[in-house]
């Protein structure tokens, strides 16, 4: 009746997890409280949990992605704990089946559920209005894609209270993957988690897709679209071409787990090197889908603060897109130890390189959009410079790697943890950060407060090299990543230093929670206030609309002629439309998707613990919630002219309340 | 303590004084070319980031909006000099690397055997990956050991590696490159050890709750020493062969080193053919053939369960 499951599933005996759960139960109950408390269910339900609106689900995407990175950073932080204490016969305070949950867990949740939910968010927020577009192409889509992730971040986080999660890593290598060596339901939580947010972000790959392609506003050729909207779309493309690799890679491993295949076991036939090849094939993509978004951030804060159109932006096109293309033919760089060829490895590594080229272009690009400008250091500035030091450092250790003669003795190292922490947090989390308080005052309609930004910023900046340059030397000392526990004299302070960079880290997390504080608070400070919807001084056409935007963002859909269209208009003058306004025809809110995603999460929980009614039952309600979906007629609405002249009337109030204090 | 702060800088020197920085101290010409080939990246790089980490922090300051007196361009965006440059030079030195990368991965590849300058007969050693633990078999020796490798100094070292439960890597950081250990492949590695000494040696890739004692020590002797370990093991009572090899290959941890006095010789093509079926290629033909082993019969997957 219930598989594998029973109580013995629950880890009682480990005081950390039921310290965490009661933790988890007590903050989830004061919510749940608060909720009925002031009797707001029924708003949630119909105006977010319901909402098709991409604003709204951008706001609940980075909600998520920052509730992952407390977990995944927990994770870390218990890592860092783990070494600087486990040292010469003393064996730290995790066991080593529970440390080898902890690094697999970290880099699931870090990847999927943090980095790409944040990435989402932001390109939720931002890319239908910068190309002037009222909503995505498939607005169900959207909301059905969030529950996907959502329902995946469910799963892998509830492995941390029933049963167990994956020992072998955060790509699950087989042979130490398969039934053989990990019979547990440890691997079985990863595939569901990751094979159903996969779902998820596969469909926002198309969504957004289809909306850069078909929703730009008129005169909005190719070369007038915004960067960072480029930026979008090249992840889109990587997003539909990588991630059915990965689907069908951690399908061929399932068939293995539950059917007794054999593509990736020891005998009959089995293969692992296949998955090394598969896994990567999807893998190198997957951390341009991450960091190339965050290059488009880095380029609207440039040229915004610096008060310059950004440096070549057509090299910045051209650039961008020879990285997506570069991206799918370097995956062998992650094996040159394997025992390739010595041809097969010289041209991953050169191709790999040759990624360099690029990069350093748009470092450059950013360098000279700052040249005879006029840089104003708001916080997202400071992340950018920040992210233009760290990522050129990380990107030389990347070009090191490259080279196989290297690769060959620094694979596997905590060298290799270093370089690609380096990018990602000083690449992709800088820039999601810069973008969430660039984009901040956009989605709410107040800014996010500047000292507690820089504090953060300062935190994680010193944080970071505290903690990770450390890592570089111990992968210099031939220390490998995963140990949990090592009798080294040598390589004792350099773990202690990075423990203490974890510590500031921690601080800089915690001043970013007080930013967020302090700015809720003070939200109705004049100086905090945006009313005219532009407080930047922006360029592109998301800051010539009201903040927050109206469900339908566009009154009128602008026309465009040229490239930052609304920083001309504004040189000129020239602001406010005078087009008639027209109904505005809206998708309806709609409990599909949250209805799919709760079906996804009992299909997912019986097939993790071989309940297999359950799992059956959840995909016959998959089935029948879609068809039923599919049938409705009743899916779409008008917003009346009456309504939209209201809003506009509102909105020209605050315009002229704001210049009336200026 | 003012004065402190100064030697701040040389703090990373002087923590790094009374350490072995393995990867930067090769004691093997195999091991010497992976420093030289980093350190040269190295250099070649910082001559490009270290001026963009200045300029970035330098364009910061100078065009910070309270600098009136800088001057401001607010429509300037291109340059076509200024494009050439930024494409040019990184193209120029990812010509350098990519020179440098051609070089050493076809000169050093891990499969290419080294000779040395006197013609020194290499020594062949089996490796077998286990949970959680070396096996090295010497084939022309017919000796074995767990978690302990001993090399004669100067001779040339030809590794085959299998592994006989999941996949890891065999890696010895200051001799140099390291190479996969997969069941049922053969990979293969060709290191030298120039000076005596205890090295080192792990697993680099996790394969499971052990991996972190997955250690061994590497003993690099002068020939005559090594001869005389050598006569040492032979001398020993424990036998390898195939009815007391799953004792030793079962899992443990943290496992003791152990010497085999007698090696059966077709163990390790044995190990490898039984994740294919048993059919193991003949080295002298290149044929396959069936492998008429025991071990192969062992079935291997006894823990697969539905």
């Amino acid at each position: 009746m219930l598989g594998k499951l029973s109580l013995s599933a629950i880890p009682f005996d480990v005081p950390i997890l039921v310290g965490t759960f009661l933790g988890v139960v007590v903050i989830g109950l004061a919510v749940l409280g608060a909720v009925t408390y002031f009797g707001k269910w029924g708003y949630l339900w119909r105006e977010w949990l319901t909402t098709v609106d991409h604003k709204r689900l951008a706001v609940m995407y980075i909600i998520l992605a920052i509730v992952m990175l407390f977990r995944g950073f927990a994770d870390a932080i218990m890592m860092r704990t783990q070494l600087a204490l486990a040292y010469a016969g003393n064996p730290g305070y995790l066991p080593p089946h529970h440390y080898d949950q902890v690094f697999s867990a970290h880099g699931t949740i870090m990847i999927f559920f943090m980095a790409m939910a944040f990435m989402t968010g932001l390109l939720n927020l931002v890319v239908p209005l910068q190309i002037g577009a009222r909503d995505v192409a498939f607005p169900f889509l959207n909301s059905l894609s969030f529950y996907m992730t959502l329902v995946g971040a469910l799963l892998i986080n509830i492995s941390l209270f029933i049963g167990e999660f994956a020992q072998c890593g955060w790509l699950v290598y087989p042979p130490l993957s398969e039934m053989q060596f990990s019979p547990g339901v440890g691997v079985d939580y990863y595939i569901w988690a990751v094979q159903i947010s996969g779902v998820g972000t596969l469909l926002t790959g198309v969504n957004f897709f289809t909306t850069i392609v078909k929703m730009r506003a008129p005169g909005m050729g190719w070369m007038q679209m915004p960067v960072f909207t480029w930026t979008a779309f090249c992840t889109t493309v990587l997003i539909m071409a990588s991630f059915p690799v990965l689907t069908v890679t951690l399908a061929l491993l399932s068939l293995d787990r539950y059917l007794g295949m054999h593509f990736f076991t020891n005998d009959a036939g089995g293969n692992v090197m296949l998955y090394l090849s598969m896994i990567w094939t999807w893998g190198h993509p997957e951390v341009y889908i991450l960091v190339i978004p965050a290059f488009g951030v880095f380029s609207e804060v440039t040229s915004t603060f610096s008060r310059k159109p950004l440096f070549g932006y057509n090299t910045m096109v051209y650039a961008t897109c020879s990285i997506m293309v570069l991206s799918f033919v370097v995956w062998v760089h992650h094996f040159f130890t394997m025992g390739a060829g010595a041809n097969v490895n010289t041209f991953f590594g050169i191709m790999t390189m040759v990624i360099a080229v690029p990069t350093g272009v748009k470092i450059f690009n950013w360098l000279f959009t700052m040249y005879k400008g006029r840089v104003e250091f708001t916080a997202p500035m400071y992340w950018t410079i920040g992210f233009m030091i760290t990522f050129s450092i990380g990107g030389m250790t990347g070009v090191m790697m490259a080279m196989p003669a290297a690769d060959w003795i620094l694979h596997n190292s905590l060298f290799l943890i270093a370089h690609f922490h380096n990018v990602i947090i000083g690449g992709v989390y800088f820039g999601y950060i810069a973008g969430m308080g660039f984009w901040f005052p956009k989605a709410f309609g107040f800014k996010l407060n500047e000292a507690w930004g820089k504090r953060a910023f300062w935190c994680w900046f010193v944080g970071f090299y505290l903690a990770f340059v450390p890592l570089y030397v111990l992968g210099l000392e031939g220390m490998t990543r995963r140990m949990n526990h090592y009798d080294n004299p040598d390589w004792r302070p350099w773990l202690l230093i990075a423990e203490a960079g974890a510590i500031v880290i921690a601080l800089g997390i915690v001043c970013q929670l007080t930013q967020l504080y302090v700015s809720i608070r003070d939200r109705n400070l004049p100086e905090n206030l945006d009313l005219t919807g532009d407080p930047w001084g922006g360029r592109t056409l998301e800051w010539s609309i009201s903040s927050p935007p109206p469900a339908y963002n566009f009154a009128v859909i602008p026309d465009i002629h040229g490239l930052d269209t609304f920083h001309t208009e504004k040189q000129l003058g020239r602001r406010a439309h005078n087009k008639p306004l027209a109904p505005i025809h809206m998708p309806k809110n709609t409990a599909a998707g949250a209805i799919i995603g709760a079906f996804s999460f009992i299909l997912g929980f019986g097939a993790v613990w071989y309940i297999w009614w359950m799992a059956g039952l959840g995909l016959i309600g998959i089935a029948v919630t879609m068809i039923m979906r599919s049938a409705n007629r009743d899916v779409d609405y008008y917003v009346p002219v009456s309504e939209i002249e209201h809003n506009e009337e509102v909105y020209s109030r605050r315009i002229a309340a704001a210049q009336a204090a200026e | 303590m003012k004065k402190l702060w100064r030697y701040l800088p040389a703090l990373p020197a002087l923590m790094l004084s009374g350490c072995t920085v393995d990867l930067l101290q090769p004691r093997g010409p195999i091991a010497e070319m992976n420093r030289d080939v980093m350190v040269a990246e190295f250099a070649i790089m910082m001559a490009i980031v270290v001026p963009t980490c200045i300029a970035t922090l330098y364009f910061a300051w100078k065009y910070r909006a309270s600098n009136t007196q800088a001057e401001y361009l607010p429509t300037w965006d291109h340059s076509t000099k200024i494009e050439y440059v930024i494409w040019g030079i990184p193209s120029l030195i990812i010509v350098a690397l990519g020179a440098i990368s051609w070089y050493s991965t076809h000169a050093y590849d891990p499969y290419r055997p080294i000779q040395t300058a006197d013609n020194v007969k290499p020594l062949n050693v089996q490796v077998v990956s286990l949970d959680w633990k070396w096996l090295f078999i010497y084939p022309d020796l017919g000796i074995a050991t767990i978690n302990q490798l001993d090399v004669p100094t100067n001779t040339p070292l030809n590794f085959q590696i299998t592994s006989d439960t999941v996949m890891t890597s065999f890696f010895i950081p200051r001799l140099g490159s390291m190479i996969y250990s997969m069941p049922g492949q053969q990979t293969q590695l060709h290191l030298l050890a120039t000076e005596s000494g205890d090295y080192l040696g792990e697993a680099s890739q996790f394969s499971g709750r052990g991996f972190s004692d997955m250690k061994f020590r590497t003993l690099a002797m002068a020939p005559e020493e090594f001869s005389a370990w050598v006569e040492k093991v032979k001398n020993g009572s424990e036998n390898l062969d195939d009815t007391t090899y799953p004792k030793y290959a079962a899992p443990q941890e943290a496992a003791p080193v152990q010497y085999f006095a007698h090696v059966q010789p077709d163990l390790f093509d044995g190990i490898v053919a039984k994740y294919n079926n048993g059919m193991m290629v003949e080295k002298t033909t290149g044929k396959v053939m069936h492998m008429q082993s025991a071990s192969s019969a062992a079935p291997s997957d006894t823990g697969m369960k539905e």
